[in-house]
């Protein structure tokens, strides 16, 4: 008799597991639920972190609420899920998360081989490396580190670059790699490791952590490209498409010069025809644009985006340029037609 | 109703027969199992279908890319992920096998010093056991970790012992470079071995013999270490050391002892030894005191008493809760993730965060680290009842 | 054969015993019997006094005691650094739950505290009904309480959690989970059906082989790929998943051992007043068993709650991993910091746990006295 419990228990779990209902895509999951759930950082300053009240800022977060503004037309209907390293592909594999956001470089294995797509990149970055002056005064360039011992987050592109730059320079490395960041950066302030190193905006958030950032320098190199990007699943054009125009939408935005503060004055005012295609203006003769219903949402997508948010200028400038404790110049993230790499294909 | 009527009826029914039911509650079960087995694999495979992951265990020939700050075995970041995850598994291993040998010593002393009878010993030996016993050990792999690493000094100052060098990089030792003879220190191993089983066999003759046992167990160790160098140097020596050498940042060459590996082993041990030392106090104290009185009356010395009369006895006890601690031990090594020490649960770690192949560095774990527990239960089993046989 | 000595003359006198009471007779036997023993006396008192002195210089003598950031802690030769514990303890306690919100945690804990003070006192009455209370209506409660989200109680996600509240819902929904599955599994070891005892003994060896570590983060990365699509869990929830199964093969053990306890005869008896198998079990013999049990199941419920520590490493903020992420804090940083960090987790995991293993002892006592093992 007593075993009867068990099989009925064992019974429900059957049950429980095997009645899963097919899901939707994710745009309709999206509706249903009301809000974006959207997976980040557990604190990078810059990208996505949390207040001592556990409010999101950073760059990461900011595409988040974009995304939330274009489909919900509410910056405020997202949910943030802290995830590891190791924890983020699988999280978005299992469809906990609707869209990572989480300063993640898109690599070929990870977007043919995971069932990942990457949406475009919000961030050109490369890796970097950063050392103590006070303790390694004689460091001056990254080819000064042979035989010393760099401390890294594990399960990231990181190692893989470091092995790959410190092979093809002949040097000798000692590598040291820890579960989170926060205990690799602990092992370098204690001089365990001569150098720390990540993505260099990483390092210049990082570095305002220490408790002596004046003695801390980031060495000039690059060794590596590491586009970060949002990335969502594989096998939903739909959802893909507007994470993708989203991101699209804030690079052509700063270009047409549409900010936050103007978007509203923008639409009534401008004769520009493709900032009126991008915030759905429609036509004097009464035919919408159509952009925005042809993907699936709102014809205001992206002026709801650009209006809660920002143009991607402004959330750069807000998050990590020079309105941010982090003032990392635009460089590469300069929009094209200043010489950077921030590039949008036409709204038509 | 009558005792016949209720045989009546109870054999009327075919569902009231025990044997029956039982047989029925069993299909059931097996069947729920299958389906909650078949649930699940169709849950997954649908899963990564619609997920476009690819499965299986090809990516463990995949070239690594990374590099390990520890490794018993050479290794690179040309090796593939088989290899990494060997060298995880044998950094396991290490830090296990010391930190047995160490918890038990540790465990042992403090679980004689609790049953001293100077009062302030046993207090002593009870704050110990209590307080390591009631912080989790992750808090004390921590606080062992900065304490190791804390009054370290930088590698440019670092303390020379003669060829070893003392830093917060770790413990830098030379490192012995085997040439092409080394086979014959095998040998002169394999021959030590057999000469310690004569020994024994000798020893145990002359004292059932003469009543004087001869020092076979001191005889044996120098047998072990000699031979084998004797050999070694009969072939001429084929072992160099390679030196370490001081650069810019501490030391390059040589073999180095990473602090992440002393505070896990110090960690553990120190853990491991206040539940060694209950088990020990408890094993003693089940010995009838009568045992350790009659070998004092008999006129054996304390210490002998306790070494050739309780503690045999007391052994039997305090094997099975000791084998729960080995494991555990064992298992906990795992906590090394938390500090960078390169196990089998890091580097496979650093793998899965690599590659995204979730169940398949999983899988690899539990079938691991579940063989290792098999292995070491069946071995204390086996040495549990070699010694129930000796007694009783 | 001839006498080979004969005594000439008496013996001397022997002085009369020492005496046995009295403070010095409880030193001289105690501390001082022997060269042997006063050498180690002297040798571990001169150990204690030093680390007792190196302690309270540490905590009190060298100590900062007040101070608004690191400046104050960072002088050379200071010792603890406390002002970080005021100004980080709060969030030690609640994590990141809303500050308006706070009284939740606090009601839940103290509901909590109010049906376990009763269950712990062996004289209190209704044990029953507190039981099932406990097990069954609390973990209910402290959810809703915690979530939010029903009776116009804003919603709290359980990422806001943290700190001392983590370890404790971590902990206690841990326990009461494993505790009916353990009892289920250690029933079916027991079970004369050789598939259901296969099937136990499979299940609690699984579980017992492999470390917590790798259940966590099967619990964290694969359990996701389990469920069916358009159902997920909680992250939390995956942890305590993960604990609970694990905890529930160990609890099986605790609680087989306390069946093998009862004697044969009580199961006999009990079927010869025919009573049906499962009445027996049920009325006779778990009962018992589960009483015999208790010292054993807090003990697991020690292990538990130290090892809510290990949830840190897949990112789950509990006690031990807020108090960890604190001391990145820039605005603390000093050498002392992390010491004084982890010297005030250790105590209060020492508290908790040395409260535990104390209740587990006078459980245990309780048990031998009234002869019912």
């Amino acid at each position: 008799m007593k075993n009867k419990l068990i099989t009925l228990m064992l019974g429900a779990a059957a049950t429980v597991a095997i009645a899963g209902a097919a899901s939707a895509g994710t745009l309709d999951d999206v509706r249903q639920h009301g809000f974006v759930q959207c997976g980040v950082s557990q604190g990078l300053m810059g990208f996505s972190v949390p207040d001592a009240q556990n409010n999101w800022t950073g760059m990461d977060v900011d595409f988040c609420r974009a995304v939330a503004a274009a489909v919900l037309g509410d910056a405020t209907k997202v949910k943030f899920t802290p995830l590891t390293a190791k924890e983020r592909f699988t999280a978005l594999q299992s469809g906990e998360i609707d869209l990572l956001s989480r300063n993640t470089t898109w690599t070929m294995s990870r977007d043919t081989s995971l069932g990942l797509k990457f949406a475009g990149i919000m961030y050109y970055d490369g890796q970097g490396f950063i050392v103590n002056k006070a303790k390694h005064p004689n460091v001056k360039s990254v080819n000064d580190l042979a035989g010393a011992t760099i401390c890294t987050q594990s399960g990231t592109t990181t190692e893989l670059n470091i092995a790959d730059y410190f092979k093809s320079h002949k040097m000798d490395y000692k590598l040291l790699t820890f579960e989170k960041n926060d205990e690799a950066i602990a092992a370098y302030q204690d001089g365990r490791c001569d150098s720390y190193s990540t993505d260099q905006s990483g390092l210049y958030a990082q570095r305002l952590k220490m408790a002596t950032p004046d003695d801390n320098v980031v060495l000039p190199e690059i060794i590596s490209k590491e586009p970060l990007g949002p990335v969502v699943r594989q096998g939903d054009d739909a959802w893909f498409n507007i994470v993708k125009w989203v991101y699209f939408a804030l690079v052509n935005s700063e270009e047409l010069g549409i900010t936050s503060k103007n978007a509203d004055d923008m639409k009534k005012t401008s004769t520009n025809p493709e900032v009126q295609r991008l915030l759905g203006v429609t036509s004097a003769d009464g035919t919408a644009a159509g952009f925005g219903i042809g993907m699936g949402v709102d014809e205001g997508w992206a002026l709801a985006a650009i209006k809660q948010v920002g143009n991607y200028g402004e959330i750069f400038d807000r998050n990590v340029g020079k309105d941010s404790p982090l003032k990392i110049e635009r460089g590469k993230n300069a929009l094209w037609k200043d010489g950077g790499l921030q590039y949008a294909p036409p709204v038509r | 109703m009558s005792l016949g009527e209720a045989r009546q009826r109870h054999g009327r029914s075919p569902w009231n027969s025990v044997r029956l039911r039982g047989v029925a509650l069993q299909v059931l079960l097996l069947a729920v199992i299958a389906a909650l087995f078949y649930a699940l694999a169709l849950n997954t495979y649908a899963n990564m279908a619609s997920r476009h992951i690819v499965s299986g265990f090809g990516f463990l020939w995949r070239k690594s890319g990374f590099e390990v700050s520890f490794s018993l075995i050479p290794y690179t970041a040309e090796d593939n992920y088989v290899r990494a995850l060997m060298v995880g598994f044998l950094n396991t291993l290490l830090v296990s096998a010391l930190g047995i040998w160490l918890a038990t010593a540790l465990g042992l002393a403090i679980g004689l010093m609790r049953l001293s009878r100077n009062w302030l010993a046993s207090r002593l030996a009870a704050g110990y056991i209590e307080a390591v016993r009631n912080v989790p050990l992750l808090l004390q792999l921590f606080i062992w970790y900065r304490l190791v690493l804390t009054p370290l000094p930088q590698a440019s100052s670092a303390i020379i012992l003669g060829p070893a060098a003392l830093s917060n990089k770790g413990l830098t030792l030379p490192a012995p470079q085997f040439g092409p003879g080394v086979w014959t220190a095998w040998l002169g191993l394999g021959c030590a071995l057999l000469l310690t089983v004569a020994l024994s066999f000798w020893g145990q003759r002359r004292r059932e013999r003469t009543g004087v046992k001869p020092p076979v167990v001191l005889l044996s160790l120098l047998a072990i270490i000699a031979v084998p160098v004797l050999f070694l140097a009969a072939a001429g020596w084929p072992v160099t050391f390679d030196y370490p050498v001081r650069g810019n940042f501490g030391f390059s060459g040589g073999m180095t002892l990473v602090p992440e590996f002393i505070a896990l082993l110090l960690a553990l041990s120190i853990y491991t030894a206040g539940f060694i030392a209950e088990a020990v106090r408890a094993g003693i104290g089940a010995v009838a005191r009568g045992q350790g009185e009659a070998a004092l009356a008999l006129g054996l010395k304390p210490g002998l008493a306790m070494r050739l009369v309780v503690l045999p006895q007391a052994l039997r006890v305090i094997i099975p809760p000791l084998t729960s601690q080995y494991l555990n031990l064992t298992k906990n090594s795992s906590l090394a993730v938390a500090i960078g020490y390169p196990d089998l649960v890091s580097t496979g770690g650093t793998i899965l965060g690599q590659t995204g192949q979730a169940i398949e560095v999983v899988a690899i774990w539990m079938v691991v680290y579940l063989t290792l527990s098999l292995l070491t239960s069946a071995f204390m089993n086996w040495f549990n009842a070699r010694h129930r046989l000796v007694g009783r | 054969m001839s006498a080979s000595y004969v005594r000439a003359s008496d013996a001397p006198l022997r002085p009369p015993p020492r005496g046995h009471a009295g403070p010095l007779a409880w030193l001289r036997e105690n501390l001082f019997a022997g060269p042997g023993s006063t050498a180690l006396t002297l040798g571990l008192g001169l150990l204690l006094g030093w680390l007792a002195y190196q302690v309270l210089d540490w905590t009190v003598l060298r100590a900062v005691w007040t101070g608004a950031d690191r400046s104050a802690c960072a002088v050379p030769g200071a010792g603890a650094c406390w002002p970080f514990v005021w100004e980080k303890f709060p969030q030690w306690v609640f994590g990141f739950y809303p500050l308006g919100e706070r009284w939740r945690p606090v009601l839940t804990f103290l509901i909590g505290a109010a049906a376990l003070a009763p269950m712990l006192m062996p004289a209190a009455p209704a044990k029953r009904f507190n039981a099932l209370f406990l097990l069954v209506a609390y973990p209910v409660i402290a959810f809703v309480l915690l979530g939010g989200g029903v009776f116009g109680l804003p919603p709290v996600e359980t990422t806001n959690w943290g700190g001392l509240v983590v370890t404790l819902v971590v902990a206690v929904t841990g326990i009461v989970l494993s505790l009916p599955l353990g009892i289920l599994l250690a029933l079916g070891r027991q079970s004369e059906l050789p598939v259901v005892r296969g099937a136990s003994i499979a299940f609690i060896e699984l579980w017992r082989g492999v470390p917590l570590v790798t259940v966590l983060f099967m619990a964290s990365v694969m359990l996701p790929l389990f469920l069916p699509s358009g159902m997920s869990l909680d992250k939390l929830m995956r942890a305590i998943a993960g604990l609970s199964l694990f905890a529930s093969a160990y609890m099986a053990e605790a609680v087989r051992g306390g069946l093998q306890a009862v004697s044969r005869g009580q199961r006999e008896a009990g079927l010869a007043l025919g009573l049906s198998r499962w009445q027996t079990t049920a009325k006779i013999v778990l009962p018992q068993a589960l009483r015999i049990s208790i010292p054993n199941i807090v003990g697991i419920f020690i292990g538990l709650f130290k090892d809510t520590t290990l949830v840190l490493v897949v990112g789950i903020y509990d006690l031990l991993g807020i108090i960890n992420a604190g001391l990145q804090d820039s605005k603390w940083a000093a050498p002392q910091t992390a010491n004084t960090g982890y010297f005030v987790a250790a105590l209060i995991y020492f508290a908790f746990c040395f409260a535990m293993s104390r209740y587990a002892l006078f459980t245990e006592g309780r048990l031998a006295r009234t002869g019912r093992r």
